[in-house]
């Protein structure tokens, strides 16, 4: 090819450099999000010290905080992927509920925790390849599919299992539950490595495969990514299949953390789980975002729902709070686009 | 057997339900050939060269490669057989960064299947030095593609073009939106693609752009192909004058 781009210095004044600053201004734009996060994390920490110093200064704090902040943070990497990719989910915490109904299915007869996670992992899969069907094959706009996908696997947990919840308690003990929700070097929770190692290969596809280029580039323009070949609905259905996949693996979590299935797991993540995602930074409008800044702003959500019990208020404010993060960081991610332009 | 053509269209007919852009259209491009495409807005230009990249598939009709028939001709399968397109929307993503906008869709990746993030850039850097006159150390490699002017966007469309060994090059209206300074520069490169022994189709509104660096041109009127002449063997004058007729009655004489 040495030759042919030679000719093309015929074109070379085509460009004018553009004026801008040096590039350090350039890094720190870039990563102004992820820098901000990690003051924001750091400010918080600090105000929950100052406001709750016998909770914040004690481990038991940081324990259960790494206890529960997986659950969703599980979720919203995947959903990073899925929203950068210019859709959405809002179907996950059903199927976090339909991978434990598949779970029960196959651990109630045969007492294999193995068996029954495989169960899960494939219902979960499943829910994705619908998800993916309804958005891809049919042409239904995501947020409205996953609506219908949310209500549908809820409504499908329910009936399985009339309304009615599962015990557990047999799953304690065995190697898989050790190695899913066990503790590790004292009192860490396994969940809390869960968590970074899904980071790490959401980073990886996300950075380092032609899937994760395509899930940027349809979210971006998917026109463009048509005429130059990307396989657009190819890519689409995968994040899908991967958001299912890690939502019934999360509910798989949560579950047997607590010894019991509830018929209503996973409604209170669905809003972390977005506020965790538009926190960190993606842009609602998909294109751009960042594992990293997802993977931070799940634990800052973590450390505020912890840091609210903590300093003496209800539950209440925790939705309230969440909803506020969302309201707020996706509008300033809209008013920074928009002053680039 | 040396194949007389790069790409010959025979017979192709294109429908959108209702709507028949193309009907019963031949079209050839030969070897180390610059075929203009002229006609009016809906004569059907932007499907016809859609079809050479793969993009749509012809409702009727075959296309040869290099005197290979191609029943279903995809877009990676058009990049791979070395033709490369640049669209008149120029197919980029604006929010990427110059080296995603580079590789779009050939990503390059080691052997291990991940991307050659590494390689990419560096090939980028290479290129914005050697061939896009990118000299402002504000442009980087990193650097996302919204920031650009619109002269510097169609640079990077066409260097993409030519970094994959492309010997068919597609030009989907270049000019539109570069000023005059960038619209010569613009022509130069169409030059450089037959001097350097390649084929390109160079489609544009203006007939004074396409008669200056075309070797043929073919005249599209309403989806089918109203003339063809070796622009050796007419004037500017006279092809002008039969656009207008063809404009107005739809037919050459």
């Amino acid at each position: 090819m040495g030759s042919e781009t030679e000719e093309l210095s015929a074109t070379d004044t085509v460009a004018e450099p553009p004026k801008k600053g040096f590039s350090w201004k350039n890094f720190m734009r870039r990563n102004a999000t992820q820098l901000g996060m990690i003051l924001v994390f750091f400010g918080l920490w600090l105000f929950f010290i100052l406001a709750a110093p016998q909770t914040f200064l004690s481990p038991q704090i940081y324990y259960a905080f790494m206890a529960t902040t997986p659950f969703f943070a599980i979720m919203a990497m995947p959903l990073t992927m899925v929203i950068i990719a210019g859709e959405m989910d809002l179907s996950f915490p059903s199927i976090m509920a339909i991978g434990m109904v598949a779970f029960i299915f196959v651990f109630e007869p045969t007492g294999n925790v193995g068996l029954a996670l495989l169960a899960a992992l494939t219902a979960g899969v499943a829910s994705g390849v619908l998800n993916g069907g309804l958005v891809v094959a049919i042409g239904i706009p995501s947020l409205v599919a996953t609506i219908g996908t949310q209500f549908f696997l809820r409504g499908l947990s329910l009936v399985l299992l009339q309304g009615k919840g599962a015990t557990l308690i047999e799953a304690r003990e065995t190697f898989v539950y050790e190695m899913l929700v066990g503790r590790t070097l004292g009192s860490i929770p396994n969940q809390f490595w869960w968590s970074i190692a899904i980071a790490i290969v959401c980073w990886i596809i996300l950075n380092r495969t032609r899937l994760g280029a395509h899930i940027y580039l349809i979210g971006d323009n998917e026109k463009s990514a048509r005429l130059m070949g990307v396989n657009v609905n190819r890519t689409r259905l995968i994040v899908f299949i991967i958001m299912g996949l890690a939502a019934a693996f999360a509910g798989v979590l949560a579950s047997l953390q607590v010894s019991f299935f509830w018929p209503s797991l996973g409604e209170g993540y669905l809003l972390s789980t977005l506020a965790s995602v538009f926190l960190g930074g993606t842009s609602v409008f998909g294109g751009t975002g960042t594992i990293l800044g997802t993977f931070l702003g799940s634990y800052i959500i973590g450390a505020i729902n912890a840091g609210i019990v903590a300093i003496g208020l209800t539950g209440f404010w925790t939705e309230l709070i969440y909803g506020l993060i969302i309201i707020v960081s996706v509008s300033m991610h809209v008013i920074m686009q928009r002053r680039i332009k | 057997m040396e194949p007389s053509y790069r790409i010959e269209l025979r017979n192709v007919s294109k429908n959108f339900g209702e709507v028949q852009s193309l009907r019963d259209v031949d079209f050839k491009l030969g070897q180390n050939e610059v075929v203009g495409l002229l006609g009016d807005n809906g004569a059907g230009k932007s499907t016809l060269i859609k079809i050479l990249t793969g993009y749509h598939q012809p409702s009727s009709g075959e296309l040869y490669i290099d005197g290979n028939r191609i029943s279903s001709l995809t877009v990676p399968k058009a990049r791979e057989l070395g033709i490369e397109t640049v669209y008149q929307e120029r197919a980029l993503a604006e929010l990427q960064t110059l080296w995603r906008n580079i590789f779009l869709g050939r990503e390059l990746r080691t052997p291990l299947r991940l991307l050659d993030v590494k390689k990419m850039k560096e090939e980028t850097s290479r290129l914005m030095t050697e061939s896009m006159g990118f000299t402002s150390s504000a442009v980087s490699p990193e650097s996302a593609i919204e920031t650009f002017s619109g002269g510097e966007k169609q640079g990077v469309a066409i260097v993409r073009a030519l970094y994959f060994d492309a010997e068919i090059i597609i030009l989907d209206e270049p000019t539109m939106g570069l000023s005059l300074k960038e619209t010569r520069k613009l022509l130069d490169f169409v030059r450089h693609i037959k001097d350097a022994g390649k084929s390109a189709v160079f489609i544009d509104h203006n007939i004074f752009h396409v008669y200056s660096v075309a070797d043929r041109v073919v005249v599209l009127d309403r989806g089918r192909v109203a003339g063809e002449f070796d622009c050796d063997d007419i004037s500017l004058d006279d092809l002008m004058e039969k656009m207008y007729r063809v404009a107005e009655t739809g037919s050459l004489e």
